[in-house]
């Protein structure tokens, strides 16, 4: 090799990535099972996971790594989709575990009634507190959702409505624990896979539009603000779904719910998962969440060491590992001569 | 009167906590979400100065100024330089940063009475017939003696001209010759330093604790967005704004709600126009 003989990685598409991009994907064993077997494992998995978990605390981590995972969804629909960065991921898991609460608590409603219309109602709710923010952008939309789970938990404090800063207590749980833990798996499953179609379909794209130029989206005849408003309603579902979740299985509705734990973690793991990618938060989620339960005994430093590990990424590997998975997956790549 | 001189004072207050967030992000566009975490730092400083290391007052408020921009350059230098221009990242970087600090700070046991800084001087003397401790007069002191040293450094000094200029067009800036990073890195360390001087003269009304990193952060996020992003005059002027409504606030309705006033003036701002009372930014970079 030369000296001055300079190289460039270059990256190609593997043949059977591009032949399973047609019709051509059912031609064979192996085309099917290149694109069957990573979307079979991930179900499978997620299946297995509450038998294969030792102990009924474990069985929980998982389940709040469900809740965790949700939101990573919501939290990457929003910023990589539509270009929102909501900094206020405890907002819809407040107004969802409240709203449950209230519910079961003071109307003596199930369950099963009290989770849908918490996250319904909730969804709703949220989306008309945040639709005056809609239009502002990046910092300032960044700024304003980080002050809505503060208000409310000030509000909440300093009226003291709501069982004030004791929450509310007694809160019942779900009747049978593998309801409990299915329930939110196979949730989050449904919702991965719906909203993966929705951003491939045409709305995903004008979402996407939204994100790249909402100038030319607004010049072709279509409201960005009810885009807008659909991702937050989307985004606040799961959210509030995963708080009146919570809500049931803690018994418990509190302030800590409006904590920075859920604003914080649903960023750290879509950054580290790989964003815009969808599967990336929720395996980002099952990274961090598990860690956070080993460290708990530490306190506040697992805050801490998320923040660390966040840091790192966004400064040095900004793509995340779902990206750079699925570029190995789909790609090889060679070095060539300028 | 209390009102008057109450609101004076707790206006200032907030401008001072206020004045290193909107230095950053006036110079730099960068929102620096760690601004309630080096509060804090340059709190333990000074109180690792006095009671650890035995110092002088004056001694370890100055090492704790020096401390605070080694820690705000390096801080750009090392992590927020390689986010810059990514709005996503550079708040999430920083926000992150902050939390990091404020929640490490939290584990080593930082909260409660253990940590307090004691005041310059005791006593009080009366203003238009209201008693007001020394520590208070030191805020009105020190809050206008830094009002008018930034001033003089900015209009006089040439640092302090290319962080203007840096301000007002950083392309054109760059075309003049001013390095834009070496500017940011000036500005960060600025930011950091004013951080500490906040600290330094509001920390002994109170206890060295990590939800005043919290508030603190919040408060001077509502002074800047009220007062407009980035300018200077705006957030003089909003912070009389929020300052009063607060004290307005804890006489008429409850001491509770001083912090539910600061959140609601962001929002409504934000709402109404993102750019503040003095923004110079333009409407449409901001909101669709």
């Amino acid at each position: 090799m030369e000296k001055d003989d300079q190289y460039r990685l270059e990256r190609l598409d593997r043949g059977i990535k591009v032949r399973t991009e047609g019709i051509y994907a059912i031609s064979s064993w192996r085309e099917m099972s290149y694109l069957l077997v990573p979307r079979l494992v991930l179900i499978l998995g997620f299946l297995m996971l509450p038998l294969l978990m030792p102990s009924d605390y474990w069985q929980r981590v998982i389940s709040i790594a469900c809740v965790y995972a949700l939101l990573s969804i919501g939290f990457d629909l929003l910023a990589h989709f539509v270009g929102l960065v909501s900094l206020g991921g405890a907002f819809f898991i407040g107004v969802g575990g409240y709203l449950a609460a209230i519910l079961n608590t003071y109307m003596g409603l199930p369950p099963v009634l009290t989770i849908p219309i918490a996250t319904l109602a909730g969804g709703l709710i949220c989306t008309l507190l945040l639709v005056p923010c809609l239009p502002l952008r990046g910092v300032y939309f960044a700024i304003a959702t980080l002050m809505y789970p503060l208000i409310l938990m000030r509000v909440i404090e300093a009226l003291n409505i709501l069982g004030g800063t004791d929450g509310i207590v007694g809160v019942s749980s779900f009747p049978n624990p593998w309801i409990e833990r299915y329930l939110i798996i196979i949730m989050l499953i449904v919702v991965l896979f719906s909203i993966r179609r929705l951003v491939n379909e045409d709305y995903g794209l004008v979402m996407r539009g939204v994100k790249d130029n909402d100038q030319a989206v607004k010049a072709s005849g279509i409201s960005i603000r009810s885009v807008k408003a659909v991702a937050v309603f989307i985004t606040s579902l799961l959210g509030c779904f995963g708080g009146a979740y919570l809500a049931h299985i803690y018994m418990w509705s509190g302030l800590s719910q409006f904590a920075l734990d859920f604003s914080i973690i649903p960023i750290a793991a879509t950054v580290i998962g790989g964003g815009g990618t969808l599967v990336g938060p929720i395996l980002g989620a099952f990274t961090l969440v598990p860690i956070s339960e080993i460290l708990r005994e530490f306190g506040t430093l697992r805050i801490v060491i998320y923040c660390v590990i966040l840091v790192v990424f966004i400064v040095f590997k900004s793509e995340g590992f779902m990206v750079y998975g699925e570029r190995k997956y789909h790609q090889f790549q060679r070095w060539v001569k300028v | 009167m209390e009102i008057v001189v109450y609101g004076v004072i707790n206006s200032l207050t907030l401008a001072l906590m206020a004045l290193g967030f909107t230095l950053v992000y006036g110079i730099s566009r960068l929102p620096n979400f760690a601004h309630g975490a080096l509060y804090i730092i340059a709190g333990f400083a000074v109180w690792m100065g006095l009671k650890i290391l035995g110092l002088n007052y004056v001694v370890s408020v100055l090492l704790a100024l020096v401390v605070m921009g080694v820690i705000g350059a390096a801080m750009y230098q090392g992590v927020l330089i390689r986010v810059r221009g990514m709005a996503t990242s550079e708040i999430i970087a920083s926000y992150a940063i902050g939390l990091a600090i404020l929640e490490f700070l939290r584990w080593m046991g930082f909260k409660g009475m253990t940590y307090t800084l004691p005041g310059f001087k005791e006593g009080f003397v009366m203003i238009l017939g209201v008693p007001v401790d020394m520590q208070r007069i030191f805020i009105i002191i020190i809050g206008a003696l830094v009002f008018l040293l930034l001033w003089a450094f900015t209009h006089y000094t040439k640092i302090g001209l290319a962080l203007r200029g840096m301000a007002q067009d950083e392309r054109a800036a760059m075309m003049l010759g001013i390095d834009s990073d070496r500017m940011a890195v000036v500005a960060m360390a600025l930011g950091s330093i004013l951080a500490g001087v906040a600290a330094f003269v509001l920390l002994p009304l109170g206890n060295v604790t990590v939800e005043a990193g919290y508030n603190v952060l919040v408060l001077a996020i509502a002074v800047c967005i009220v007062g407009g992003l980035g300018s200077w005059v705006g957030a003089l002027i909003a912070s009389f704004l929020i300052g009063f409504l607060q004290i307005l606030t804890w006489v008429y309705i409850a001491s509770h709600f001083q912090i539910v006033v600061a959140l609601l003036a962001i929002l409504v701002t934000l709402i109404l126009k993102p750019s503040g009372l003095f923004g110079r930014q333009k409407e449409f970079e901001e909101r669709v």
